[in-house]
């Protein structure tokens, strides 16, 4: 069965100065799928991603997401949605507002906007909760929110950046409910974290060090391939840095 | 004792270590005692006057001689009649006309007593008080070195004071565009770099720029709510102004807000600058206040004349915007002078809003990419 790639990465570089922070990374992204993104800190994760999202350009390489080239970033970023580490909404305006200034800044009209924030709100049991302040909410709502509101221009691909940072374990398991929820209505869902137990929920994962993709494949293939019973374990044996850093 | 010894060796080593604490502890100090010894002046130095000398006598020859020796003043300008005496004011530069009627010599060997003009520029109350104290203070030394050749007895020239533009030397006549050219700066700068930088702090910065919108529609986006209402505000300390101390805008409204909405976008530049250098809230608000508000204050020849300071100061206070939106804004308002005073003014803080502008695009699109690692 041929899979359609939304990502392709070939021979990506990306070099500060005499510090090359991606080298020579090729992997493709399948719709639909799920896909990991590991690493140390300092790994070259984050530059990586920056780069498929359109915020940075790679030194050398070819990078296609969502089809377009990345020297053509702006129309990469109407194609996808973000959510950062820190579920970016403003405290200080109401879930309405948050969502209609999203819906806004991908060139959605209000009109657009309303019915699709009202299913959206039920959808999440969030109807109550639409004139409240971001402020007033628990965690995991907002992280929900935050979610449900970086797929609201219904992008092809969703980048995830440590997603469940400093969430307790039930809401993260909800979380992980609603990324299979998304990946199931064809969503390409491209997450990095740091925890090793959610690596086991991707359907690939990609293990970086030091710039470099040391290891790429389904959790099960790895975990046979290199001996080992969790990816932890796995992690820790093919991912420890050269150097220690403090 | 050896613990406590042990534990104040860490106070030292923290205090060496952090550069920051260094500075606020020496060079604080250092720069008050500069700041305060040499530009917080009351004393009057090398102040420009012109005369308007219409007897050309011995009497009005020897007091321009007079005058002129004084470390107080410069004679900087000769008038040659009455007409030129509001445009000079309106220049700005020169502080007092003394004008000598036609037969001062005549009038005083006749009458025993002369009296001599002097007309202050008081849209700066302090320095017109300053000046015409001074210039008085020369006339009556004259005198007396006459009265004693003379033997009459009599004060024979009398300093007849007139002060212009502000007759009552009110003070709010310096405040109000004082005030207004600290608060903008002040204000547009700290809610620009605070807003900015709250994005960055709150990750919210992230998530705009990986959406469709340009980096400059998030900028633009950002300053222009805070450009209409730092106008606005403009607008409503004009009516207190006018409202509370009878303080009206002699020249064209139209130019003073013109000239304010120049500024207000210096001010949001600067503020964009600041943003791109700090990552947190509270380091914005201290970098504003310490650039802005204490040399603000203190520089900009809104209380202290810059004319009184050392040299330096004055070169000092060149790069800093708010001496020239003062220069600009007082002649409007106080003298009303048009714009054909304040072009050079005004041009000056254009020149330093462009540069602002280029500065804090580059730097923040430095950032983006920085930001990568």
């Amino acid at each position: 069965m041929e899979r359609e790639k939304v990502i392709e990465v070939k021979d990506l570089v990306k070099r500060f100065g005499s510090f090359t922070a991606n080298d020579r990374l090729t992997f493709d992204v399948y719709r639909g799928e799920i896909f990991g993104f590991l690493g140390a800190n300092g790994a070259g994760k984050t530059t990586a991603m920056r780069i498929l999202c359109g915020l940075s350009r790679p030194t050398s390489g070819k990078v296609t997401v969502a089809g377009i080239d990345s020297h053509n970033p702006e129309e990469i970023k109407k194609r996808i949605g973000y959510m950062s580490q820190r579920f970016s909404l403003y405290e200080d305006l109401t879930v309405n507002e948050n969502i209609e200034l999203y819906g806004g800044i991908y060139g959605m009209t209000m009109r657009e906007i309303r019915p699709r924030r009202e299913e959206l709100l039920r959808r999440l049991s969030f109807t109550g909760f639409s004139d409240s302040l971001i402020l007033a909410l628990p965690l995991g709502l907002r992280q929900k929110l935050a979610f449900a509101v970086a797929l609201f221009h219904e992008p092809e691909i969703v980048f995830l950046d440590e997603p469940t940072s400093g969430v307790d374990p039930v809401t993260r398991r909800q979380f992980w409910e609603m990324i299979y929820e998304t990946a199931s209505r064809g969503i390409t869902v491209f997450v990095t974290t740091h925890y090793m137990d959610e690596a086991e929920y991707c359907d690939r994962i990609t293990i970086m060090n030091e710039g470099r993709i040391v290891a790429l494949d389904t959790p099960t293939a790895l975990r046979e391939l290199y001996g080992t019973a969790s990816v932890e374990e796995l992690f820790v044996k093919i991912a420890r840095p050269q150097r220690i850093n403090a | 004792m050896k613990r406590f010894m042990a534990f104040v060796r860490k106070e030292f080593l923290h205090i060496f270590r952090d550069v920051r604490t260094l500075v606020i502890l020496f060079g604080i100090p250092a720069s008050q005692l500069l700041i305060f010894g040499y530009a917080v002046r009351t004393d009057l130095k090398n102040a420009s006057i012109a005369v308007l000398d219409n007897a050309r006598d011995n009497v009005s020859n020897d007091l321009i001689h007079k005058l002129e020796a004084s470390d107080f003043f410069t004679i900087s300008n000769r008038l040659d009649s009455y007409d030129e005496i509001d445009a000079t004011f309106k220049k700005g530069k020169i502080k007092a006309v003394v004008i000598f009627p036609e037969d001062l010599s005549a009038t005083l060997t006749r009458e025993g007593h002369a009296t001599v003009s002097i007309i202050a520029d008081a849209s700066e109350p302090n320095t017109a008080s300053l000046v015409t104290g001074y210039t008085s203070g020369i006339m009556n030394d004259y005198s007396a070195t006459l009265t004693k050749q003379a033997t009459s007895g009599l004060p024979v020239i009398i300093p007849e004071v007139r002060m212009y533009f502000n007759p009552n030397l009110e003070s709010h006549f310096m405040f109000v565009p004082g005030i207004i050219t600290l608060v903008l700066i002040l204000l547009s700068a700290l809610l620009t770099s605070v807003s900015i930088v709250r994005e960055k702090e709150f990750g919210t910065m992230e998530v705009l720029l990986v959406s469709p919108l340009k980096p400059w529609q998030i900028i633009v986006g950002k300053v222009a709510p805070y450009f209409f209402l730092s106008l606005f505000n403009v607008i409503i300390i004009l009516l207190m102004a006018w409202f509370v101390f009878k303080l009206p805008v002699r020249g064209s409204i139209a130019l003073l807000i013109a000239e304010c909405m120049l500024y207000i976008l210096m001010g949001l530049s600067f503020g964009i600058l600041i943003s791109t250098i700090v990552d947190k809230m509270e380091n914005a608000i201290i970098i504003t206040f310490m650039v802005l508000l204490l040399p603000g204050l203190l520089l900009s020849g809104f209380i202290f004349p810059i004319e009184n300071m050392p040299k330096i100061y004055d070169y000092v206070s060149m790069i800093m915007p708010p001496r020239w939106f003062i220069e600009i804004i007082r002649p409007i308002m106080i003298k009303g002078a048009g714009f054909a005073y304040v072009w050079k003014e005004t041009l000056i803080l254009a020149g330093m809003t462009l540069f602002l502008i280029v500065l804090s695009a580059r730097k923040f699109k430095v950032r983006l990419e920085e930001t990568a690692r």
